[in-house]
């Protein structure tokens, strides 16, 4: 590390005020807040001295309080600008799994316990990190606002959020207030399906489960409300042609009879390395969740096995797992 | 909870080259309009019709959300602009030039406003031309208007960064934050250690148009002055006359003398330096300051015959009172005269044959009639000087502001012909017929008389009150002043301008009775305009340092201040910051209600994530309830709903009242068996 990037790395440590990542809400007090002038401050400063010398040059009387009044302007603007961020406070938002080379949506609440709204307030990403958008809010009085920033995802496992600066310069944009913040907020990335993957395995599992039962031994259990992951031929289209503008249905059927099988990490191919394995597991379970199959899971492992089931919570505990897997 | 607004387009564009929206546009533009308003009139005709048919052609692109036409355009526009301002001012430099281009460059650079780059320089040129109007008036009236073009300014620097900023906020904020510089601009002003201007040498042009006594007098020139009721000066007196001014007759400010005379103008001649006071002083003094505006000449005006030499100024041979500068700013100075002294009993004889000086040739009436009253009279000089007044009594002569024009002899025109004139005629016939009789006289200009504010006791002289005597120098008493409109026009003297005036004449407008009330609310601007003038455009170093002494500060020198001004902004801005923070942190009452129903839940594991909004959390928790809890559910939802109406729904100050009350006591009622564990 060079001596500037250890200065630096130093610098937002000590402007953090410890160790990152810092524990919610992080609340902005003054001590965190910095003000600089902008460009366009130091501009309108070059200006008000040249107003200033050609006040004195010719004796305007009201000429020095034009320039003293917007010098005084400047001023209220540093207190404005620092206000508007001073105390604000940053808690956790909503922050869900993505697969890798996904876009991490990070959700961060914002809230202003202030009786006046803070307009202009951009949230920023590192500048080192791909291209950023800024995304400038407006926290009303009194309330909160859930900001979204999105990051780029290369593998699997926890992501978690950079440091972000948060900076306005509302209301002159003559002066720019920002204060970094390092929220614990992480996000679980999954590991990428495969492109390409072999078709899910229709032998029976090691335990003898139930294999791929003929479709008229299915066993209807009744009807429930569409939602839109369930797979088309579990719809009741004949329900739905009935009634033409009602909601469609989904056929359920009992659970016993449903097909089970098992996604096997010691299935697939020798040759495959860990990270493609994990990927044509993913493929796997998401293929399996979208045609309403139930599957278990079996990952080398203590705790690498997860009994089979078909619901949305068996989706997203199967994908942590090998989102977290790590080969002992 | 709101959800924050979808990303904007053009968010990966640098601030500064964003394109500029309508609504910013529209800001910029009407605060250019605030700002070029006042600045107008004092504009050469041609370049305020162009500006104004630039801002127009901008309000119609506007208006018709056009597109702004091509750069080629503005270019030409601008040289033409500038070959106008060449053509009229003779030169791109100086100080009228220079703000007429600023006000050129202005319009055309609303036409090319572009970014919101473009739309911040528009902002500073705002700025620098709201300065460059004090070049022309420093009134109070157009100190307001410079003010509000300055809020405008601010508030589209406002609209210029955050453009989704309704309007009246934007403006209610640059109010704001106006107000709040006021502190800052008063410690500044008065504590900004002050430099006497100016820096550099100042351009020609600095101050032009400017009226007042010059110095020469030709038949018409002081009559014209009298038309202006521009202020000349204001006195306030002090000792014993301080509660009653000494009476009008002998209110005579003495300025420029004029001793040359060519046959139609009567000029000053090189005035020599008096070493001291050429008179003893005998008698009572009157005692008085005197705030004197700008005039641009040597002449400090005083009461005859002053006693005092400001500083900085000299008393000339011819008892005049001369400013090593020309007064170029107001200038006030404390003055002691001793009226009715005599001077001059041994005067040199090189200035009494310069008194005797006609040019050979003109007026022969004249001459012969001041020789035939020597010849009459012999030896006696009162006795012809009471002739003269005599002739100007007997022989009917009107005092009036519009005598007919004279010719080629002008004293015989209108001593034997015309026999119409204002006191330049008077006097000027006058020690005419003196020198010609033999006798040292010389033309006197100043100001007679004034008027005394009763609002507070200031004696105001206008140009009006300019007048012209005479002096002529009698063997053994020395200089005595003659005044021959006197003569005519008593009332001139006793009372004002107005009065002496005959019926029909066409006065200046505030000398008219009838216009009594307006008479009334002229004294209490002016005494407010004295104030506004002394305290405000007359605060130069001498004032400051005055002042700041008077305020306890010993020695006041600029290091003193400097620290003093550095001490109290920094104490000010100390106030406002603490003032920013102290506001406090508090929840609103129907925020800390529902915060206390989710810690209420909590224990149940049914804590409120921060995103959740009141319906999806009162669902979650039903959604969480077992069957029997279907009451409790529905009373959550209920909560839930009074919340959001709390937070989220129009309503009177009463009915949240209402509201708060029933959802602080339903959350306080709510209770949680143990069978509703989910």
């Amino acid at each position: 590390m060079s001596f500037a990037a250890t200065l630096q790395e130093r610098f937002f440590r000590w402007a953090l005020r410890g160790h990152a990542p810092e524990a919610v809400p992080v609340i902005l007090t003054q001590r965190r807040v910095y003000v600089l002038p902008t460009r366009q401050g130091l501009v309108y400063a070059v200006s008000l001295l040249v107003m200033l010398v050609g006040a004195i040059n010719y004796n305007l009387s009201l000429g020095y309080a034009l320039v003293f009044l917007l010098a005084g302007l400047g001023t209220t603007a540093i207190l404005h600008t620092f206000r508007n961020l001073a105390h604000l406070r940053i808690s956790l938002g909503r922050t869900e799994p993505v697969f890798a080379l996904e876009h991490a949506g990070f959700g961060i609440v914002l809230t202003n316990l202030r009786n006046e709204s803070r307009p202009a307030i951009r949230l920023s990403l590192p500048k080192h990190l791909p291209k950023q958008p800024q995304v400038e809010v407006e926290v009303p009085a009194q309330a909160s606002i859930e900001v979204r920033l999105e990051l780029p995802t290369t593998q699997r496992g926890w992501l978690t959020l950079p440091r972000i600066t948060l900076e306005t310069n509302y209301p002159l944009g003559l002066i720019r207030a920002w204060s970094y913040a390092a929220p614990d907020l992480r996000c679980l990335v999954y590991p990428a399906p495969a492109a390409v993957a072999p078709p899910l395995p229709s032998t029976p599992g090691a335990d003898g489960g139930a294999t791929r039962l003929a479709a008229g031994m299915e066993d209807f259990a009744g009807l429930r409300g569409h939602q839109p992951a369930d797979p088309p031929r579990h719809v009741a289209w004949k329900a739905a042609a009935r009634q033409d503008d009602g909601p469609l249905l989904t056929k359920l059927f009992s659970g016993a009879a449903a097909q089970t099988l098992w996604l096997d990490w010691n299935s697939l191919p020798a040759t495959l390395g860990i990270e493609e394995r994990l990927a044509v597991l993913s493929r796997w379970i998401c293929d399996a969740h979208a045609s309403g199959l139930a599957w278990g899971l079996r990952l080398p492992g203590p705790g690498g096995e997860l009994a089979p089931a078909a619901d949305d919570a068996h989706f997203h505990s199967c994908l942590k797992l090998l989102a977290l897997y790590a080969p002992s | 909870m709101r959800q924050a607004d979808s990303a904007q387009p053009d968010r990966h564009i640098k601030p500064l080259a964003r394109p500029l929206s309508a609504r910013q546009s529209l800001w910029l533009y009407g605060s250019a309009l605030a700002v070029f308003a006042p600045l107008a009139p004092y504009q050469p005709e041609w370049l305020s019709a162009l500006a104004s048919l630039v801002l127009l052609w901008r309000g119609v692109l506007l208006w018709r959300g056009l597109a702004l036409p091509s750069r080629w355009l503005l270019i030409l526009v601008m040289l033409a602009g500038m070959s106008g301002i060449l053509l009229h001012f003779h030169t791109l430099f100086g100080r009228n030039p220079g703000v007429a281009l600023l006000v050129l460059l202005f319009a055309l650079k609303l036409l090319e406003m572009r970014n919101v780059r473009d739309g911040f320089a528009a902002v500073l040129l705002g700025y620098f031309l709201s300065l460059s109007q004090f070049f022309f008036t420093q009134s109070i009236g157009y100190a307001v208007l410079t003010l509000a073009g300055v809020t405008a300014t601010t508030a589209a620097l406002v609209i210029l960064h955050h453009q989704r900023q309704p309007p009246a906020r934007a403006l209610r904020l640059a109010g704001v934050m106006l107000l709040q510089a006021v502190p800052f601009m008063l410690l500044l002003f008065v504590l900004f250690p002050r430099v006497q201007g100016p820096l550099w040498g100042l351009p020609i042009d600095a101050f032009s148009g400017q009226t007042g006594l010059s110095d020469s007098m030709a038949p018409g020139s002081i009559s014209q002055l009298s038309q202006s009721d521009a202020i000349a000066f204001r006195v306030k007196f002090s000792g014993e006359f301080a509660a009653k001014p000494p009476p009008q007759t002998s209110l005579y400010w003495r300025g420029p003398v004029l001793s040359q005379f060519d046959g139609r103008t009567w000029k000053i001649v090189q005035p020599y330096v008096s070493n001291g006071l050429p008179y003893t002083l005998s008698g009572t003094p009157v005692e008085y300051t005197v705030t004197l505006e700008p005039h641009y000449k040597h002449w400090l005006f005083a009461l005859e015959l002053p006693a005092t030499i400001p500083p900085d100024s000299i008393l000339a041979s011819d008892y005049e009172l001369l400013s090593k500068a020309p007064v170029r700013a107001r200038q006030r100075y404390e003055m002691r005269s001793y009226p009715g002294i005599v001077a001059g009993v041994d005067e040199a004889p090189a200035i009494l044959r310069a008194d005797l000086q006609l040019p050979p040739g003109y007026n022969p009436r004249a001459r012969a009639l001041a020789a035939a009253w020597r010849a009459e009279l012999g030896a006696d000089d009162v006795a012809i000087m009471r002739r003269m007044l005599d002739y100007y009594r007997r022989q009917v002569f009107i005092y009036t502001l519009s005598p007919p024009l004279l010719g080629e002899d002008s004293i015989d025109e209108f001593l034997f012909d015309s026999k119409r004139g204002f006191c330049e005629h008077f006097s000027a016939g006058f020690v005419f017929m003196m020198r010609a009789a033999g006798i040292p006289s010389r033309v006197v200009t100043g100001y007679q008389g004034g008027e005394i504010n009763p609002v507070d006791g200031t004696l105001i002289v206008r140009q009006s009150d300019a007048h012209a005597w005479a002096e002529i120098w009698l063997k053994g008493r020395g200089w005595l002043r003659v005044d021959p409109t006197a003569a005519i026009a008593p009332t001139r003297i006793e009372m004002n301008l107005a009065v002496a005036l005959p019926a029909g004449e066409v006065r200046p407008l505030m000398e008219r009775p009838a216009f009594k009330w307006l008479h009334q609310m002229r004294y209490r601007w002016d005494a407010l305009t004295n104030v506004w003038n002394q305290w405000v455009l007359g605060y130069n170093p001498q004032r400051q340092r005055e002042l700041l002494s008077r305020l306890g500060m010993r020695s006041p020198d600029w290091q003193q201040m400097t620290t003093m001004l550095t001490v109290m902004c920094g104490v000010l801005l100390l106030g406002f910051t603490a003032w920013t923070l102290r506001q406090r942190q508090r929840l609103d009452p129907a925020l800390a209600a529902w915060n206390r129903l989710s810690r209420k839940l909590a224990r149940h594991g049914l804590a409120r994530r921060p995103w959740e909004g009141p319906y999806d959390y009162a669902e979650r928790i039903a959604a969480a309830l077992p069957a029997d809890g279907s009451a409790l559910a529905a009373e959550v939802q209920e909560i839930a709903g009074i919340y959001a109406r709390l937070r989220y729904a129009e309503r009177t100050s009463a009915q949240a009242a209402q509201l708060l009350q029933e959802l602080k006591k339903r959350i306080a009622q709510l209770a949680w068996r143990d069978s509703h564990k989910p």
